[in-house]
């Protein structure tokens, strides 16, 4: 049945029916209801939730759950992501699944508890040191928070990767109905014969991410990168709209991409053809759909939309590659544009 | 039907938003609560953008909202220029002291602090849900009756009263509109 949902509570309660057992983390806006939520919706499931003394804890916590098997997840915000990012690294070179949720606030540093969607690169460039990457999700409504936070944890698990979800205080704060997907029977849960969970059947297993020897490195580095490429070719989602005649294509994720999908409208009424290309893996980046389009005739530009100074733009000039000109429109520092100011800057650039 | 509702924290704003969507999902009617939630609260002022529409709802964001609910002044003047031609403003004229300045929307002054204490001190928002009824249209008395059932589920005692300032509000804004 739908309910109507806080987006951030709607992510808590998607990832107890997708199995989460165990929650690690550390306060901070505009993500609180997470933790607030798992604190006590957790104990009611026979799992355990821990707020850690930093977020540099929660996120080893999270490696040492997720470690040992269990469906693990942990939640902050922009600055508290920061400080997750040695940790996710480990993850990432231990080849451990798990979740982490960051709903971005305005920065650098401490910045504002405004939405804002600056930590695109910090997302999906890497983050941590070394080379990895996490699988990105950049849900736009309630129900999509839902459904993909469900589905990462299978995700996460296939491939023994991290996946990070991120959104924003406004996707986190808002209301939405939505439905949650049924309770998972934890018995039913692919067996994971690789996880530090005892010596009950007698053999040594070891979660690390050393590998001193430059030759065995290396061949994890490459194993790793064609990991990532069945990833791309089997994970990346985004969703197309009203792009058949577009000859202005908004690029825009998150609830930007809701913000430009009014902006669509908005222009078709006065004769203006739109369309919007919404990533929603950021990693896998949906390169191939925005080449494709730029190939189109009908297709004039790429509007590229962002809550920061300007950071997917790039991945959206690499993909259309000089076919077509890319115009870059962003507000920052936690102000969120209106659909009309999207529309004003089309028509300024077109 | 998009709606801005703004004033002081504990005027039942955020809540009276809340009302709405809920109201909206009994109807099957996709809906959006989006309450701003950042330092401007900490000004004392709170607001929030509620949406209902039989239509996926795109933008959470509302820069020409239908109805404007101005529980106090500064709420008036931030967010006044924004109404849609031809939509509706509504002040609570208890606390509202000045004019709504637009000629082209049609503006109520609502004693709505007054009109509510006579039945329930703190029915202010709920009122405000009945005086919005006649305006939508499409929302029905009972589906605002079971969103107040439902956000006072922990409290079963104050729902008549409650109830009952739902219909005060709806039956004096019946002979308005």
């Amino acid at each position: 049945m739908k309910k109507l949902w806080k987006g951030n509570e709607a992510i808590a309660e998607a990832a107890i029916a997708a199995g989460c057992r165990y929650f690690f983390g550390y306060p901070i806006t505009p993500q609180n209801e997470i933790p607030e939520y798992m604190s006590w919706r957790l104990f009611e499931v026979g799992g355990a939730f821990i707020q850690a003394e930093s977020e540099v804890s929660a996120i080893n916590m999270v490696y040492g759950a997720a470690g040992a098997g269990a469906r693990a997840m942990t939640s902050s915000s922009s600055p508290g992501i920061s400080l997750k990012q040695e940790g996710i690294s480990y993850i990432a070179g231990a080849e451990v699944p798990c979740v982490i949720i960051n709903m971005m606030r305005s920065g650098p540093g401490l910045g504002g508890i405004s939405p804002a969607q600056s930590d695109y690169f910090q997302a999906t460039k890497g983050g941590g040191h070394g080379d990895y990457h996490c699988i990105v999700y950049a849900p736009c409504t309630v129900q999509e928070f839902v459904d993909i936070t469900y589905r990462a944890f299978d995700v996460a698990d296939e491939y023994r990767t991290p996946v990070m979800i991120i959104g924003d205080g406004m996707l986190g704060q808002m209301m939405e109905a939505a439905e949650i997907p049924p309770m998972r029977d934890l018995s039913t849960l692919p067996k994971k014969d690789w996880a530090a969970c005892g010596h009950s059947d007698g053999k040594q297993r070891l979660i690390n991410s050393i590998r001193n020897e430059p030759d065995d490195l290396e061949a994890f580095n490459i194993r790793l990168f064609e990991k990532y490429k069945v990833i791309a070719e089997k994970e990346t989602k985004y969703e197309e709209y009203l792009c058949e005649d577009a000859e202005y294509v908004f690029v825009a994720y998150g609830s930007v991409a809701r913000i430009c999908k009014a902006a669509v409208l908005t222009l078709r009424e006065e004769g203006i053809k739109a369309g919007l290309i919404r990533p929603i893996s950021l990693y896998p980046y949906p390169s191939a759909i925005i080449n494709q389009t730029a190939q189109k005739a009908h297709v004039k530009k790429f509007i590229t939309v962002e809550m920061s100074m300007g950071q997917m733009v790039e991945d959206v000039r690499l993909a259309v590659n000089g076919l077509k000109p890319v115009a870059f429109y962003g507000r920052c520092g936690g102000n969120i544009m209106m659909p009309a100011d999207v529309v004003r800057f089309v028509k300024e650039v077109k | 039907m998009k709606i801005i509702i703004s004033g002081f924290g504990g005027q039942g704003v955020l809540s009276l938003g809340k009302f709405i969507s809920y109201s909206a999902i009994e109807q099957d009617l996709n809906t959006s609560w989006l309450p701003a939630y950042g330092p401007e609260m900490r000004g004392g002022t709170a607001n929030c953008s509620v949406i209902y529409s039989a239509e996926e709802i795109a933008s959470p964001v509302i820069d020409s909202p239908d109805i404007l609910i101005a529980f106090n002044e500064p709420s008036l003047v931030k967010f006044e220029n924004m109404v849609k031609p031809g939509g509706v403003i509504i002040t609570n004229s208890d606390i509202v002291g000045i004019k709504a300045t637009r000629k082209d929307c049609k503006v109520y002054e609502i004693p709505v602090d007054t009109l509510a204490s006579a039945i329930n001190k703190r029915g202010a928002n709920v009122f405000m849900l009945g005086v919005l009824l006649p305006i939508f249209k499409d929302i029905s008395m009972d589906s605002a009756i079971h969103a107040v059932e439902h956000v006072f589920e922990a409290k079963p005692k104050i729902i008549p009263v409650n109830i009952q300032c739902l219909e005060a509000g709806y039956e004096y804004m019946s002979k308005l509109v």
